[in-house]
């Protein structure tokens, strides 16, 4: 679902979840999204969603609105656009263009190659890599004949032609080398190593920078008072054979799972199910006969 | 002789974030320590045709044959264990099945699917595969991948063109160069390995290994793998899709309780070697 992100000065006031058709914001209380400053109109705008787009439109307001630093009378929303009133910026955060993730998940789906198209596949993803096939070909090509032609005539031009190592995604060895554009602001050769968007790093650590460290503390046993950090992905606890669970740290916070034993674990006096329970802070959790509470470092 | 007390088996297979349907397939048979998962390609369902053909078609046909025959007898005219070429048969059998409903079907053309089979027998391990489908041991704590990839990527870091790190971010992870179901016949590749008992196998199709780390993996297989195998399966489907489950990811564990000798003993080679 769409949404909008409100702040001032850069500091984050609400998160605006465009659930209905019409949102209206102004300076009245009985709009949708009130914000209580002179420099907005009572009615000084409303967001129109009609499934995944989102419009915006000015309702004539005194100061006008602006969008990306353009003033605008109607406008499409787009994801990341900010949407200034006065001091307050609204930033729209689209859904997931569903045709995009599309695209994006049919070029990642499994695909053969037989060895003849092996060729033209390197090539193309060679290609692809920069998104310009033909201008880097034909760049490509200008620039050869120009080194052959300084080849030629004995001069060697090392800024105009510089060869960078082999092209990574090329399978042949014959590939011509790679040429650095002599212009600086010109797009990177194709087949530079350059991850793609679509190339993202696939797997992101499961603890991720931001998110809250767990911790848990033993409150009875031998061990009362016994602190343990929960910066592993999995954490095991229990005793093997009688009664153990795993706490795993994920993107949406802390879970416990039962893994072994005739019982499962309790949190907060409840016995949790066969599923991964989530861990809110200061629940308390009973496992082989040993009580501890879960809690969230700042 | 029935594995299914030797052999722990797990498996869990799932769509992901982001694909509307599931075009792996996985099946097992613990009777006869066979496993098997397939990845299909193809537009519209036909992936999940050539994949549930594939793993449909070797489970069944392995399934008879070894209702009368094991693995590990003896071709009187070759004088060679019969696993392999029972595998590579069922394989090919399986190829045909999927070319030739793609060559007939025009929504099916050109739809076919990676593979990796293990059959397990005699403290041996055999598996067969085809294209970028996995499979991990976890041994004494030592993680490692059994099998390689038949994919451009692999190609390419074979031949030193690329580093393992850069293959990471590359973006053409989904190029596979031999796959079941594309051309007339193939060669699936075939390794034997001796098994220990403890020992955790992992099939994986790549949405798995493309969303989450080795060291995670591990970490899961050895955390969870011996107390409950199918928590560990969950979990590491659940780790894929937290990281953004881009593909389906499908897994199947198998976890070797105890040895499971053929029924040949020291006297039997014997007098296998004098017939």
């Amino acid at each position: 679902m769409a949404k909008l992100i409100l702040s001032m000065d850069g500091l984050v006031l609400k998160e605006i979840p465009l659930t209905k058709e019409r949102t209206t914001i102004g300076r009245k209380p009985h709009n949708d999204i009130q914000i209580d400053n002179l420099a907005v109109s009572g009615e000084h705008a409303v967001i129109v969603t009609i499934l995944n787009d989102s419009f915006l439109e000015d309702l004539g307001s005194t100061n006008g609105t602006v969008v990306n630093g353009n003033p605008i009378k109607k406008h499409f929303l787009q994801n990341n656009d900010v949407v200034e009133l006065g001091k307050y910026k609204l930033k729209f955060i689209g859904e997931a263009a569903p045709t995009v993730a599309g695209e994006k998940a049919d070029f990642e789906k499994t695909m053969v190659l037989r060895p003849a198209q092996i060729k033209a596949a390197a090539e193309q993803i060679k290609a692809a890599g920069g998104g310009a096939q033909a201008a880097v070909a034909q760049r490509q090509a200008a620039v050869q004949q120009a080194a052959a032609s300084a080849a030629a005539t004995g001069v060697a031009d090392k800024d105009a032609a510089k060869p960078v190592p082999a092209a990574p995604a090329g399978k042949q060895t014959d590939t011509s080398p790679a040429v650095k554009p002599a212009d600086a602001t010109a797009p990177a050769p194709a087949a530079a190593p350059k991850p793609a968007p679509a190339a993202a790093p696939a797997a992101a650590p499961a603890g991720r920078p931001g998110q809250p460290l767990g911790a848990i503390q033993l409150l009875s046993g031998g061990n009362a008072g016994k602190e343990l950090e929960l910066t592993k992905p999995l954490t095991t606890l229990g005793k093997p054979g009688v009664q153990v669970a795993v706490l795993t740290r994920r993107p949406a916070g802390y879970f416990i799972t039962h893994v072994e034993g005739a019982n499962r674990p309790t949190v907060n006096g409840q016995q949790i199910g066969a599923a991964p329970h989530a861990l809110k802070d200061h629940d308390v959790i009973e496992l082989a006969g040993v009580k501890m509470e879960f809690f969230l470092k700042a | 002789m029935d594995l299914s007390q030797n052999l722990e088996i797990a498996t869990c297979t799932d769509p992901g974030m982001v694909r509307s349907h599931n075009e792996d397939s996985i099946a097992a048979d613990p009777v006869n320590g066979l496993v098997v998962l397939a990845d299909g390609m193809g537009g519209y369902n036909a992936g999940e045709v050539a994949s549930g053909m594939a793993t449909t078609v070797i489970v069944t046909e392995m399934r008879q044959i070894l209702a009368n025959t094991k693995p590990y007898d003896v071709d009187g005219a070759s004088n060679e264990e019969i696993a392999g070429r029972l595998v590579r048969d069922q394989v090919l059998k399986a190829n045909s099945s999927i070319y030739q409903a793609a060559q007939s079907q025009s929504q099916y053309a050109g739809m076919g699917t990676t593979l990796v089979v293990c059959l397990f027998y005699d403290n041996r391990m055999l598996v067969a595969h085809l294209g970028d489908s996995r499979l991990y041991m976890l041994r004494d704590g030592a993680f490692s991948q059994v099998t390689r990839d038949h994919s451009l990527l692999q190609e390419q870091i074979d031949s030193g063109i690329i580093t393992p790190e850069q293959a990471k971010k590359a973006q053409h992870k989904n190029l596979v160069t031999k796959a079941l179901g594309i051309d007339p016949t193939v060669e699936p590749e075939i390794h034997e390995y001796p098994t220990k008992s403890g020992d955790i196998y992992l099939l994986c199709s790549d949405g798995l290994c493309d969303m989450v780390e080795d060291e995670d993996i591990a970490m899961t297989l050895q955390t969870l793998g011996k107390g409950n195998l199918k928590l560990a399966a969950q979990h590491l489907v659940q780790m894929a899709n937290d990281n953004g489950g881009r593909d389906n990811v499908s897994v199947i564990l198998v976890r070797v309780l105890r040895e499971y000798p053929g029924r040949r003993g020291v006297m039997g080679k014997v007098f296998g070697w004098l017939k």
